[in-house]
């Protein structure tokens, strides 16, 4: 017995050791490039907060930019103009992304399915500032900027991410929901509207949180159809209307430190709302997932 | 339950030593694994005796597979496992302090129900945990006597850089077989080897077991009766005892199969 | 469904739309420098030379050298958050990492100029500089703007997208084929790169292709820290310009037809390069789940 314990001894040899400790340095890299990442999002984060915090005040929020030499002044125009230009954005890509998306799920033969979803991602991968270009030759040649231009370009934005989410929350519709509307003798479009699509509501709206959050800090597409700019607030989609992330974009370029605080300060107001929806998003779509799996 | 020691029945074919002379390779004591507050198979007092093929068979659910994965330590990778009761192996516990999963894998080798094979060539299955364990001297040699071992080398000894994949259920668990037996184990583990498997395969691999207990100890786990009376020297019977929490398994006979 | 067909009809004459007006405002900058622009260097506006190569080596380097780290780091994540975090930390790492991507890049870009670039140009440039200015990399003299600037930044948006695409491919491999990987006495690690990683190579290699394609279109935080400069220099803390910074540079002060229009030439080889590496990663992703299926 005492040969044979010595024999199969459990004991890690010197290359089990090495192997060992090539495995805890694996994982501690490993490790160090979460934790990295973690820190890097912190540091950001900490910095906008900072720098912004001390930018924030009343007028901030109600006046626009002082007339140059002055202090003070604030970026309600800024502001306005975010509103309007993502809430026009939405109306455009909201409706349009589900009709995609339903097309895709429910009626589309499969070849053609794949082919839009090809399409989708494609358009996904496109880099903003083409998309900024494209709407400016489209439709700000010839005739000027104005908000709703910059409101298209951001809808093209967000059609793909809509349109995805849309296809995630209608796959997980149970089939026997729509079986059982069918065999009911109803069409396919009232099974859809009356049962498909109200399960998914949920789901869709939680994906259009996540496009609006990503509408409101894109920046490329409003360079050239929205950003010449009359230091005014409006909200008539006709006239051309500063956005948040552009004046931020603006404002970094001066090299007046009063400008960068605000830039700070808008950044602060921004992150905070992508961060707040991109977080609520997140836990809304977990549990009307959890509650579709059910 | 009890210890029970193996019953001696005299086998006419049988000229080797009876279980009691051998050395106990795994002694289980009281040997209970929960997976979270459920226990799976309970208070089990079992030995595994040196070259022979012993079976643990019962209803499923009895957690005849939590018992085998328990001596190699492959409950480790379910985080809820919880392991109580003492492993064995030769004497020494193999959930003691300071032992290292790693090591006990490293002699305890295991086939699992469905073939597995990694994504690899035929070659590089086998080869690959000889290269890990640091057993890459004479690596041709290791693999065609691996695969000559697991009755394979003749279907691929010319195809051998292709992939796995290609091979039929029996033969990829063949060469599973292959692949645990490279690495020179004390013991090989298979959970149900056979199972996914047509009959014919089967067989092959139920032939290879009567070979392969001379250089190795198997332990073998099925729910065919056929199977452990063909196969098996020493069959361990594990039954469900019902609880309100549902069932747990424990042994509750052990002998010479009949 | 006439509605959802001629929607989703719409968004393929998008795509298509697109791709012909780039085409269409370019074309007076391609009939007066014809493809000879791809690879004239420099953008003089005064005499009318317009050409992209000083860009497209500005987009080339900053990418790949963004790829070159954000490769490793990403894979270390995913293999992280699948394989080596303890379970509790797993959901709270991913979304932290996820929240990473939802940083708009105007405010990374602004991070960039004002935290980043002072802190990289006054600390590690000099450090570097010091130690290893031999090397052409690290000569010329330290900024707080220019390209190991841009790398950064664009290493920080490239990361939580590969990462969680990684995330995703490595909890997806069988847990059959890791068992069998481990009984054979193998470590974690030993596991990951002997099974894991073979296992998901063809959709790690999109992942990371797709992470390409967003630095190469990176407009706004990369005219932020790039420092929009000329000429094709090997140096780190040189400035540049990409072919995505240059347009959005410039394009608002662009006051002739040529100069919009070369922009706009500018844009479009932008858009060919995105296409082609969007559809590489799209058709990786296409064959590998066949690959996987058939496999089998």
């Amino acid at each position: 017995m005492t040969t044979d314990a010595a024999r199969f001894t459990l004991a890690p040899s010197r290359r089990t050791k090495r192997r060992k400790l090539v495995n805890v340095a694996m994982q501690g890299l490993a490790t160090l490039a979460a934790l990295s990442a973690v820190a890097v999002l912190a540091l950001v984060i900490v910095s906008v907060a900072q720098r912004g915090a001390a930018a924030l005040n009343l007028d901030f929020f109600t006046k626009t930019a002082a007339t140059f030499g002055e202090s003070g002044g604030g970026v309600a125009n800024a502001l306005v103009g975010s509103l309007v230009l993502v809430t026009l954005a939405t109306a455009l890509a909201l409706p349009i992304g589900v009709l995609i998306a339903l097309y895709v799920s429910e009626f589309a033969p499969p070849r053609v399915a794949d082919l839009a979803q090809l399409v989708l991602d494609v358009l996904n991968g496109l880099p903003s500032i083409i998309i900024g270009v494209f709407v400016y030759g489209l439709l700000v040649v010839g005739s000027g900027q104005a908000a709703w231009k910059g409101s298209f370009a951001l809808a093209i934005i967000m059609l793909p991410l809509v349109a995805r989410a849309t296809q995630e929350v209608l796959a997980l519709v149970p089939p026997t929901l729509r079986e059982g509307a069918l065999a009911l003798g109803a069409s396919r479009w009232r099974t859809v509207l009356g049962v498909v699509l109200p399960t998914s509501v949920g789901g869709i709206l939680t994906g259009t949180v996540l496009a609006v959050a990503r509408a409101a800090g894109e920046t490329a597409p409003l360079l050239f159809t929205t950003s010449i700019v009359a230091n005014t607030v409006t909200w008539d989609p006709r006239q051309p209307m500063l956005s948040i992330p552009l004046s931020i974009f603006q404002l970094s370029e001066s090299p007046d430190p009063a400008d960068h605080a605000r830039a700070w300060a808008l950044a602060l107001v921004l992150l905070s709302f992508i961060l707040v929806a991109s977080l609520t998003a997140r836990t809304l779509l977990a549990r009307s997932r959890r509650k579709l799996e059910r | 339950m009890r210890t029970v020691a193996p019953i001696e029945i005299a086998q006419p074919h049988e000229a080797s030593l009876s279980a009691s002379d051998r050395e106990a390779v795994f002694e289980t004591r009281g040997l209970t694994v929960s997976y979270g507050k459920v226990p799976a198979v309970s208070n089990v007092d079992l030995s595994i005796y040196r070259n022979l093929v012993t079976a643990i068979i019962g209803p499923s659910g009895c957690g005849k597979s939590t018992f085998l994965r328990s001596l190699n330590r492959m409950n480790d990778l379910v985080p809820s496992a919880k392991v109580e009761g003492e492993v064995l192996y030769h004497g020494q516990n193999i959930y003691g302090d300071g032992v290292d999963p790693v090591e006990v894998r490293r002699r305890i080798g295991m086939v699992f129900q469905k073939p597995n094979p990694f994504p690899k060539s035929i070659y590089d299955n086998v080869a690959w945990g000889l290269r890990v364990l640091g057993m890459k001297d004479d690596l041709d040699s290791r693999v065609e006597r691996a695969l000559t071992q697991a009755a394979l080398w003749d279907e691929v000894k010319d195809r051998l850089k292709k992939g796995a994949f290609g091979l039929s259920g029996g033969q990829q668990q063949r060469l599973c077989l292959a692949r645990a037996i490279a690495v020179e184990p004390d013991v090989v583990l298979l959970d149900e080897p056979a199972s996914a498997l047509d009959p014919i395969a089967t067989s092959k691999i139920e032939d290879l077991m009567h070979e392969l207990k001379n250089d190795y100890t198997l332990v073998i786990v099925t729910h065919n009766m056929q199977q452990a009376a063909r196969v098996a020297d020493l069959t361990a019977f594990f039954t469900l005892e019902r609880t309100e929490q549902g069932g747990h398994g424990v042994l509750v006979e052990y002998d010479e199969t009949p | 469904m006439g509605l959802t067909g001629a929607a989703t009809l719409a968004a393929f004459l998008l795509l298509f739309g697109i791709a012909w007006k780039i085409l269409d405002l370019s074309r007076p900058a391609i009939s007066r420098y014809g493809f000879g622009f791809i690879t004239h260097q420099g953008w003089d506006a005064v005499h009318k030379q317009f050409g992209a190569l000083d860009l497209i080596w500005g987009t080339a380097i900053t990418s790949f050298l963004a790829l070159l780290i954000a490769a490793p780091v990403s894979i270390a994540i995913g293999l992280y958050l699948s394989e080596l975090a303890p379970r509790g930390f797993r959901l709270i790492i991913s979304t932290l990492v996820e929240l990473l991507a939802a940083i708009p890049s105007v405010v990374l870009g602004l991070w960039g100029i004002l935290v980043l670039g002072p802190f990289v140009g006054a600390h590690i440039e000099p450090w570097l500089h010091r130690h290893l200015g031999f090397i052409p990399l690290f000569s010329g003299s330290p900024q707080n703007v220019g390209v190991l600037i841009a790398v950064l930044v664009l290493t920080i948006m490239i990361v939580p997208i590969c990462s969680s695409i990684c995330r995703e491919l490595f909890l997806s491999v069988p847990v059959e084929l890791e068992e069998g990987a481990m009984a054979l006495g193998a470590t974690r690690w030993e596991m990951v790169r002997g099974v894991v990683l073979p296992y998901t190579r063809s959709g790690v290699s999109a992942a990371l292709i797709l992470g390409l394609g967003r630095a190469v279109g990176e407009a706004i935080a990369v005219s932020m820290v790039l420092g929009a400069g000329f000429g094709i220099h090997w140096s780190l803390f040189a400035t540049g310009d990409t072919l995505a910074s240059k347009i959005a540079n410039q394009y608002q002060s662009a006051d002739t037809d040529i100069l919009r229009s070369s922009l706009v030439y500018l844009a479009g080889i932008l858009l060919i390069i995105s296409l082609v590496v969007n559809l590489a990663a799209q058709v990786i992703v296409r064959r590998f789940s066949h690959q996987r299926v058939g496999g089998t």
